[in-house]
């Protein structure tokens, strides 16, 4: 789960990483208000999860308040990427003498987490990782050890900051690992990391990545509240069903990760784009294909709809049951094609033989039922 | 042979008591594995079915010499299962478990590497290992495997996919080919058993002739198995991976999907295996041609 960036500062806040002192505002009166609190400058933020703020105009400075109602006035609404800005973080504008980079992720290679430092912060990482990778001091943390303050040291001294600098990075990059492995991000980072004209360092900006599987331990239900889902999405989600939305034509649903993600290869393959990604997992109770079918059934974009199931230890019989039930239950627009393989697969395809018909088919190969799903969307 | 499991193996089921623990457990124990006991800290002295529970794995270890474990516990519980398991006296742990944090793997992964070097970590969040007609742990359905035969051409697998697993060893058991010991490595970030742990165990293994493999996009274990082959199996190797068309930055149920920045795609992936000489298909089924291929070339 992706943060935005006031969320991303609450969480660093919790902590104890200094970010600037501000608040969230809905409105043009709550920004000024947000404002007050923080006190003039302010730098007036949109709040999307999306980057490129600052280009589109979405983030800007305000000195007072009639400059405040002017710049709110305008975020409040705007297009950004597609993105319409319905929350602004007003936050006192920071004197800035310098700008690093830092950041904690997985590195799966390695099986530790890595750690990047870098004095030339503010800008695109990626790019001074490409043009000048010696600018940018990474470190590799132990999990069992977690990050001592002699390391801590070694990495700072390794990325040359400001030596003004030093004692406040070693401070905030051990509390930004904390924050990292006690709060079960996948991803926290700072950019810029700034060192203020008086000596001071601190998090101007926050860029957080939550591991949802680890949502059981933590208080993330606010957090939860402002993710942005397309509605097809947002069914998905609530009727738990691992969804995610694309723009082609042909509905998938497959049992599995793996499967689901190999339909849409073959599906590709032979000339066809598809609508979505659904694993319905395993089992096979008509609820989850009432619910499955429903969701790819709404989506507009949907011409055709490909059913593929491997029985493993769910059988054939089972799968065709659910299926035959979920049908029985609604009225499904686009054709359905099934492909139906693996345990009892006889059993389950003789079940379904009486239901078919121009808006029921089946095929016995994935590759047949791709090509076969491909051309009703194409017709 | 088999690689990691096989007819000696006996295993303890954490979780054994729990819903998917029973089911499961039992489901191998039919197969024929010997499932000799479970734990659980409140139902010690009680049993599953003729299958003694006992208090913790290092109980369940003395009472019955069980060498490995299946752990079938909530996500919440796993990072302290995972070291009771360890702990306790098992060379080979197998956890099914999916939904366990990053972080938890991450420090049982390097805490295992550290203490207990010689205990192997299969998950988690995979479907298991089976040794056809030896020994199958997890979920995997028995009967859609076919048993590797003495003088016949046998295949392994390594897989970080369940389902297009399941479909890899019906396909082959289609084909009359049989299987040494085909293990779902899961899709987790950090794997307790990586492709290479897989390829080098095959290629040690006389009984196994060929291998196949099932790769997935996000990070670079396929890569790093392409590098591993290159330099070090002579075994011929089918491949497949999926998510060749999946949108960049989207993540596709498995924690590991994940693609970014150009890095840990489908087609970085297949290139570098191809280059290692890998016979590389563009679907699960022309994956499983290229095997049957190649079988039938050993065979001649």
């Amino acid at each position: 789960m992706d943060l935005m960036e006031y969320q991303g500062k609450q969480f660093f806040a919790s902590f104890g990483i200094p970010v600037s002192p501000g608040g969230v505002a809905d409105t043009v009166d709550e920004a000024v208000a947000a404002a007050e609190a923080a006190g003039y400058p302010v730098v007036v933020k949109a709040q999307v999860m999306v980057g490129g703020r600052g280009k589109a105009g979405g983030v800007k400075l305000a000195n007072n308040v009639d400059e405040l109602r002017e710049h709110a006035g305008n975020i409040l609404g705007l297009d950004i990427k597609g993105h319409i800005v319905r929350r602004l973080w007003i936050e006192n504008a920071s004197d800035i003498a310098e700008e690093y980079y830092a950041s904690f992720t997985l590195d799966r290679s390695a099986k530790k987490h890595l750690g990047m430092l870098s004095a030339e912060g503010g800008v695109e990482i990626e790019q001074v990782a490409v043009d000048n990778p010696d600018a940018i001091a990474k470190i590799w943390v132990d999990p069992v050890d977690g990050l001592t303050d002699a390391q801590a040291r070694e990495w700072v001294a390794a990325a040359k900051l400001n030596p003004q600098a030093v004692e406040g990075a070693v401070a905030i990059l051990k509390l930004l690992y904390t924050a990292y492995t006690e709060g079960d991000a996948d991803l926290t980072e700072i950019n810029p990391l700034i060192l203020k004209p008086t000596g001071e360092v601190h998090a101007l900006d926050a860029k957080v990545t939550l591991d949802n599987n680890a949502a059981f331990r933590h208080e993330w239900a606010e957090f939860e509240a402002t993710q942005e889902r397309d509605s097809r999405e947002q069914a998905a989600h609530e009727a738990d069903l691992q969804y995610v939305g694309l723009d082609g034509s042909v509905g998938i649903i497959a049992n599995g990760a793996g499967l689901a993600m190999s339909t849409l290869d073959v599906v590709n393959q032979v000339g066809g784009s598809p609508a979505n990604f659904l694993d319905v997992g395993g089992g096979a109770d008509a609820e989850k294909f009432v619910n499955a079918l429903t969701i790819i059934d709404n989506d507009p974009l949907v011409k055709s709809i490909f059913i593929n199931i491997f029985g493993g230890i769910t059988r054939g019989e089972e799968v065709a049951n659910g299926i035959i039930a979920a049908l029985g239950q609604i009225d499904i627009s686009s054709p359905i094609v099934i492909r139906l393989d693996g345990t009892n697969a006889d059993e389950g395809r003789a079940l379904l033989e009486p239901h078919l018909g121009d808006k029921l088919r089946m095929e016995p190969t994935m590759l047949d039922a791709a090509r076969t799903v491909v051309a009703l969307a194409n017709a | 042979m088999a690689i990691f499991v096989d007819e000696n193996t006996k295993v303890i089921y954490q979780g054994l008591t729990g819903s998917q623990g029973r089911y499961y457990g039992l489901l191998n124990r039919d197969y024929g594995t010997q499932v000799v006991a479970g734990t659980n800290p409140k139902k010690a002295g009680t049993d599953v079915d003729g299958i003694p529970v006992y208090a913790s794995v290092a109980d369940a270890v003395a009472a019955t010499g069980a060498t490995a474990s299946c752990i079938f516990i909530p996500a919440a519980g796993v990072k302290s299962a995972v070291m009771e398991a360890a702990e306790g006296g098992v060379e080979f742990i197998v956890c099914i478990t999916e939904g366990v944090p990053a972080q938890d793997e991450a420090w049982f992964f390097n805490k295992l590497k550290r203490d207990f070097p010689n205990v192997r970590l299969l998950g988690p969040n995979c479907p298991g290992i089976i040794s056809p007609g030896k020994c199958n742990i997890g979920i995997t359905a028995g009967h859609i495997a076919k048993e590797a035969e003495p003088g016949a051409t046998n295949v392994g697998i390594v897989s970080r996919s369940g389902t297009l697993t399941y479909q890899a060893l019906y396909e082959l058991k289609l084909q009359g080919i049989g299987v040494t010991t085909c293990v779902g490595i899961g899709g987790d970030p950090v794997p307790g058993t990586s492709f290479i742990d897989c390829l080098q165990a095959f290629e040690a293994d006389p009984e196994t002739h060929a291998i196949m493999m099932i790769g997935e996009i996000g990070g670079s274990a396929e890569e790093e198995a392409a590098e591993f082959i290159r330099s070090s199996v002579t075994k011929p190797i089918s491949a497949y991976i999926a998510g060749q068309t999946a949108p960049a930055g989207k993540k596709m149920g498995h924690a590991g999907a994940i693609v970014s920045g150009g890095k840990g795609t489908a087609a970085a992936k297949m290139e570098a295996l191809e280059a290692a000489g890998v016979k590389v298909g563009a679907n699960p089924t022309e994956a499983g041609e290229l095997m049957v291929e190649i079988v039938k070339g050993l065979s001649a």
